[in-house]
């Protein structure tokens, strides 16, 4: 491979990551933002309570709770998904670095992005053995 | 105050820290924990979960301009992360054992830590050696940069030292909720000798992927509250998205001076509060 078109995969492999995690940034925040009119909307004069720890209801805590939740248009399962997707867009990156390294046979990477990517996925399901 | 109020004043106070955060360089992540904790009187571990949140926010908002513009290193960011990684789960993991006391004095060290390091680092960093280790060299990690005159190559040194502080690193962003940006940036700039402009977009780069690996855990625990960790995001977002408008224009050493006490005296608030035990 020749210096030239090693760099032009990167310049590519850059541009496609940035896209990426700009899009993901958007949809999550634009997602969080209508669950905020919601939520406010139905509880906004109700008092808060964050100075006592009790931890969230176990419907916020998993992937299925929070879908459930959401497409039941409740503001707080609307909002906590947008927050699912904001995590799930550095994974989604790293991810496509592991298409991107294995299609330029960069198997050293590849391998590489997959290791963080098993990390990730282990944090995201709670991280039980 | 009802929940409309405290959702406006959690949004300031998150856009001030974003924008606070985005100009002086220090992040937003590290005041957003204090604030919550300290001025509202929020649970520790519910403010450390919305802080988690917001950064990896801030740093995919920020990544995604620095790597279109190519001062990112990939290979370098990717495979470090496997030792932030590794760090974020274990400090995910140790943020249930630890008592939130302990977990408010080891905040408070890294707050005037930050707070030192602001006042006291230098901008540039010159890398004045002339070629790689051969364990770097394996691992493709020599790049380029854009710089005044075209591009320019730099050199990658001492890679398994740099990779045992990512690990440091990791495991105080799992711990605190906070992107430890600064201690990325010390493990590449100062003992990888990458660039200081590559070291501190690579490190951007990286915060999203080291947070999203405790941020499962997190979340999984039910330390992720939707009601809190909204204003605390949007307004973070704003408030960086907004300071990033000012980068260019305006280099702030008064700012990042005044910036660096406030966080000092947050910084001993929150060990006097943890030793007290009113955290």
């Amino acid at each position: 491979m020749t210096p030239e078109s090693r760099d032009l995969a990167t310049e590519k492999m850059d541009l496609i990551v940035g896209n990426l995690l700009r899009a993901g940034v958007i949809l999550s925040g634009a997602v969080v933002f209508v669950g905020a009119l919601i939520h406010l909307a139905r509880h906004g004069t109700e008092a808060p309570a964050y100075h006592v720890f009790r931890g969230e209801p176990t419907d916020l805590r998993s992937v299925r709770g929070i879908l459930t939740d959401a497409f039941a248009i409740r503001g707080r399962g609307i909002i906590q998904f947008g927050l699912l997707l904001l995590i799930a867009t550095p994974v989604a990156r790293v991810a496509y670095l592991v298409y991107a390294f294995a299609r330029q046979k960069d198997r050293l990477y590849a391998v590489v992005a997959l290791v963080v990517l098993l990390l990730l996925a282990y944090g995201l399901s709670g991280g039980r053995v | 105050m009802n929940i409309l109020e405290f959702t406006g004043v959690i949004t300031l106070g998150s856009f001030v820290a974003g924008f606070l955060g985005s100009i002086t360089g220090l992040g937003g992540g590290v005041v957003i924990v204090p604030l919550l904790a300290l001025a509202l009187g929020v649970d520790i571990r519910y403010a450390i979960g919305a802080s988690l949140v917001s950064v990896i926010a801030t740093s995919s908002g920020a990544a995604a301009a620095y790597v279109k513009e190519g001062f990112s290193n990939i290979r370098i960011g990717v495979f470090l992360e496997i030792a932030t990684s590794s760090g974020a789960l274990i400090g995910a993991f140790l943020a249930a054992k630890l008592p939130t006391s302990f977990i408010g004095v080891v905040f408070g060290v890294v707050l005037l830590y930050s707070a030192y390091q602001a006042v006291t680092a230098k901008a540039e960093h010159a890398a004045s050696f002339g070629s790689s280790d051969r364990l770097a060299l394996r691992l493709k990690m020599e790049g380029t940069y854009p710089g005044d005159h075209g591009l320019v190559r730099y050199h990658v040194r001492a890679v398994p030292l740099g990779f045992g502080l990512m690990a440091i690193a990791g495991l105080l962003s799992g711990l605190l909720g906070i992107g430890s940006g600064a201690v990325k940036v010390i493990a590449m700039d100062q003992i990888m000798g990458i660039p200081f402009k590559v070291s501190t977009a690579t490190s951007n780069f990286m915060i999203g992927v080291t947070a999203a690996a405790s941020a499962g855990i997190y979340l999984s625990r039910g330390y992720i509250d939707p009601g809190l960790a909204m204003p605390v995001t949007l307004g973070v977002l704003a408030g960086s998205a907004f300071g990033a408008r000012f980068l260019t224009t305006a280099r702030t050493p008064l700012l990042r001076k005044i910036f660096s006490a406030v966080i000092s005296i947050m910084a001993l608030e929150m060990i006097y509060n943890s030793i007290s035990g009113r955290l």
